[in-house]
C-alpha cells in the first residue's frame, strides 16, 4: 500500500493525521459550507453586514421565498423531465451499439467505435449552430423533446465506449455456447448479455443523470423560457434578477445541487465505478 | 426471407443493433460538425438568406483582437488546469489510508465534482465578492486593500480557473484513488525492502503503475479546459471588457447574443476551437487504437 499506512507510523504522526484530515476537509468544502450557511441567513443579517457570523436565526423563509416568487419548482420539474428520458434513451441505445461493437467482428468495427469516442470529446460549439437550427426547424425549440433528443444522441457516444468495454470483458464463451445451440442473435442479446449488464446500467444511469442535470450550455442554447428551461439555466437567469440577494442565490444553488448530490450518495459505488472506468488496467 | 435471414443473421445483426444509436449520433453530432464547417464560409444571421463569403470570416478572425484575448486565455486555462493532475494525486495520496470514516471523507472530498458548474460559479462569485466576499476579506486582512478579482481584467481569468480547478481536482483525485487501490502491494513491499521511500518510491514504483489513471486524468483535464464555458458565462459573462473570454464563450457570444446573430463568424470560431481540440483528440484516439490492436 502506498503511502505507508499511518498505523505503522509514530504516535505523533497519527495524531497529526487525525487532526489534518477534518481540517483539510473543512478548508476544501469551505466555499460550499459558506453558501449552505448563507442560504439560511436572514436578509436582515446581510443588510447589517453579518456575512460570516452565526445567522441570527435559521431563515428557512429564504427557501420558501425562492419557491413562492420564482418558477423554481417548474425548473426542477423541467430538469427531471429532460433528464430521466435522456438516461433511459442513452442507456438503451448504447446497450445495443455496445453489444454490436463488442461481440461482432466486421470491417468498420473499430472505425465506428472510435467515431463514437471522438465525437464524445468535440467542443459543443462546433455542433451549436446546426443543432439549434435543426431543433428550430423540427419545431422542438424550447421543448423538453428538443433538449432530450440532443442529449440522448450526444451521450450515446460516451455510453457506447462504456458498454462496449464492459461487454468485451464478459466471458465470450457464453455467447459462443449459445450460438452452438442455435440461439438467435437478438435472444443472445436479450437473455444472455442483458442480465449481466445490471452493474453497467446502474453506473451509467447515475453518471448520465448527473451530467445532464448539470448541463448548462445546451439548456441555454435550446431553451429560452421557464416552460422548458432546466434548473441550471433557470438559476442563471434568476441570478441576474437577484442582484446581490445572496441568501436567495445560495438557497437556489443548494436546491439545484441537491438531486445530483443525493444521487451520488445513494449510488456512490456505481457512480465511482462508472467514472473511473479505464483508470485501472 | 427466413432462410436468407438464417444464413446471414450474424452478418446483419451488428448493423441492426447499431442502426438507432448510429443514426442519432450521425444526425446530432457527426453531420453538424461538417455543417458548421460549411456555415463558416457564409455570412448568415440564422434566419434570412446566407451569403457565401469564402474565407472572409477566417480573414476577419486573424485581425480580431477578441480572438487574441480568447486564444490567450484558452492557453492559460489549459496550462493552469493541468495543475489539477498533481493536485488530485496529492489529495489522493493524502486520503489513501484506512482510518475510521475515511470512506465518508473520500466522498465528501469528491463533492465539488457532483455539483453543477453553474452552482460552482455562483459559489465562487460569492467567495470573491468585493466588499464582503471571504477571499476579498482575507486579501484585505493581509495587504490592507481587498482585490475585486472578477472586476480586474488582469486577474479575472485566474479567478475563474481557480473555481474550475476545484471540481476538476476532485475528479482527478477519484481517478487516482481508484488507481492507488490497484497498485500491486508486492511491488511496493519489494521496493520498500530495497530501501525506496517517499519521492523515489512515488516516482519509480507508484507512478508507473498509475499510468492508466494519469492518461485519463490528462485527457479529461485537457478536454475540460478547452470546453470551459459554464464558469465564464456565470461568473463574468466574458467581462470585464471581454477580458475573460475564451474561444467557446466568444463563439457563443458572436453567434447567439445581443452582439448580433453572426452564425457564420461563430461557426468559423467553432471550427478553430474544433481544430485545436482535434489535435488532442487524435492523440488520445491514436493511443487507444494502439492498445486495441495490440491485444
Amino acid at each position: 500500500m502506498f503511502p505507508r499506512p499511518i498505523q505503522q507510523r509514530s504516535q505523533a504522526a497519527q495524531w497529526i493525521y487525525s487532526i489534518a484530515l477534518p481540517l483539510a476537509l473543512i478548508l476544501w468544502l469551505f466555499p460550499l459550507l459558506g453558501v449552505a450557511v448563507t442560504s439560511v441567513r436572514p436578509a436582515s443579517d446581510l443588510a447589517q453586514g453579518n456575512y460570516f457570523g452565526i445567522p441570527s436565526y435559521l431563515a428557512f423563509e429564504n427557501y420558501a421565498d425562492v419557491f413562492r416568487n420564482t418558477p423554481m419548482l417548474q425548473y426542477i420539474r423541467n430538469s427531471f423531465i429532460v433528464t430521466i428520458p435522456t438516461v433511459i434513451g442513452a442507456v438503451a441505445l448504447s446497450l445495443m451499439t455496445g453489444f454490436a461493437l463488442a461481440v461482432y467482428r466486421f470491417k468498420a468495427n473499430l472505425l465506428i467505435f472510435f467515431m463514437f469516442v471522438a465525437g464524445n470529446f468535440v467542443p459543443f460549439q462546433i455542433l451549436m449552430v446546426p443543432v439549434r437550427d435543426m431543433t428550430l426547424n423540427l419545431g422542438l425549440y424550447n421543448t423538453y423533446a428538443g433538449l432530450a433528443l440532443f442529449h440522448i444522441a450526444f451521450q450515446t457516444g460516451f455510453c457506447t465506449l462504456f458498454m462496449r468495454n464492459f461487454i468485451k470483458a464478459l466471458p465470450f464463451e457464453l455467447i459462443e455456447a449459445a450460438r452452438v445451440e442455435g440461439v438467435a442473435e437478438w435472444r443472445i442479446f436479450w437473455f444472455i448479455v442483458l442480465p449481466l449488464m445490471r452493474p453497467a446500467i446502474a453506473a451509467l444511469s447515475v453518471l448520465i443523470f448527473t451530467f445532464i442535470w448539470n448541463d448548462f450550455f445546451w439548456a441555454t442554447v435550446l431553451t429560452t423560457s421557464p416552460d422548458a428551461q432546466p434548473i441550471t439555466a433557470g438559476l442563471s437567469s434568476l441570478n441576474g434578477q437577484w442582484v446581490a440577494a445572496w441568501n436567495l442565490v445560495s438557497a437556489g444553488s443548494i436546491l439545484a445541487a441537491l438531486p445530483p448530490v443525493a444521487m451520488f450518495f445513494l449510488m456512490q459505488k456505481h457512480f465511482i465505478a462508472g467514472l473511473t472506468l479505464g483508470a485501472v488496467k | 426471407m427466413s432462410t436468407y435471414w438464417k444464413a446471414n443473421q450474424r452478418r446483419l445483426a451488428p448493423w441492426l443493433f447499431l442502426a438507432p444509436g448510429l443514426l442519432m449520433f450521425a444526425v446530432y453530432v457527426i453531420i453538424p460538425i461538417f455543417q458548421s464547417m460549411w456555415i463558416s464560409f457564409y455570412d448568415w444571421d440564422g434566419l434570412g438568406e446566407a451569403t457565401w463569403v469564402g474565407t472572409a470570416n477566417y480573414a476577419e478572425m486573424s485581425s480580431d483582437p477578441n480572438m487574441v484575448t480568447s486564444f490567450k486565455n484558452n492557453i492559460i486555462w489549459l496550462a493552469l488546469y493541468l495543475l489539477a493532475v498533481p493536485a488530485g494525486l496529492f489529495i489522493a495520496i493524502f486520503l489513501n489510508q484506512t482510518v475510521t470514516g475515511i470512506r465518508l471523507y473520500k466522498s465528501l472530498f469528491f463533492f465539488p465534482f457532483v455539483i453543477s458548474q453553474v452552482v460552482v460559479g455562483l459559489i465562487f462569485s460569492w467567495f470573491y465578492a468585493p466588499g464582503f466576499g471571504l477571499f476579498y476579506k482575507v486579501i484585505e486582512f493581509f495587504t490592507g486593500t481587498g482585490v475585486a478579482i472578477l472586476a480586474d481584467p488582469d486577474l479575472v481569468t485566474y479567478g475563474i480557473i481557480a473555481a474550475g480547478l476545484w471540481p476538476q481536482i476532485a475528479y482527478v483525485m477519484i481517478l487516482y484513488l481508484t488507481g492507488l487501490n490497484n497498485v500491486s502491494p508486492d511491488q511496493v513491499e519489494a521496493a520498500r525492502l530495497d530501501g525506496a521511500k517517499g519521492w523515489r518510491m512515488l516516482w519509480y514504483v507508484i507512478l508507473p503503475q498509475l499510468r492508466p489513471a494519469t492518461f485519463i486524468a490528462v485527457v479529461v483535464t485537457v478536454i475540460g479546459a478547452l470546453r470551459s464555458f459554464d464558469l465564464v458565462s456565470i461568473m463574468t459573462a466574458g467581462g470585464p471588457f471581454g477580458s475573460s473570454r475564451v474561444l467557446s464563450y466568444y463563439m457563443y457570444e458572436t453567434a447567439l447574443s445581443e452582439y448580433g446573430y453572426r452564425m457564420g463568424y461563430g461557426a468559423a470560431i467553432a471550427v478553430v476551437l474544433f481544430a485545436i481540440m482535434m489535435v488532442f483528440i487524435s492523440g488520445f484516439i491514436w493511443k487507444m487504437w494502439r492498445d486495441e490492436t495490440e491485444r
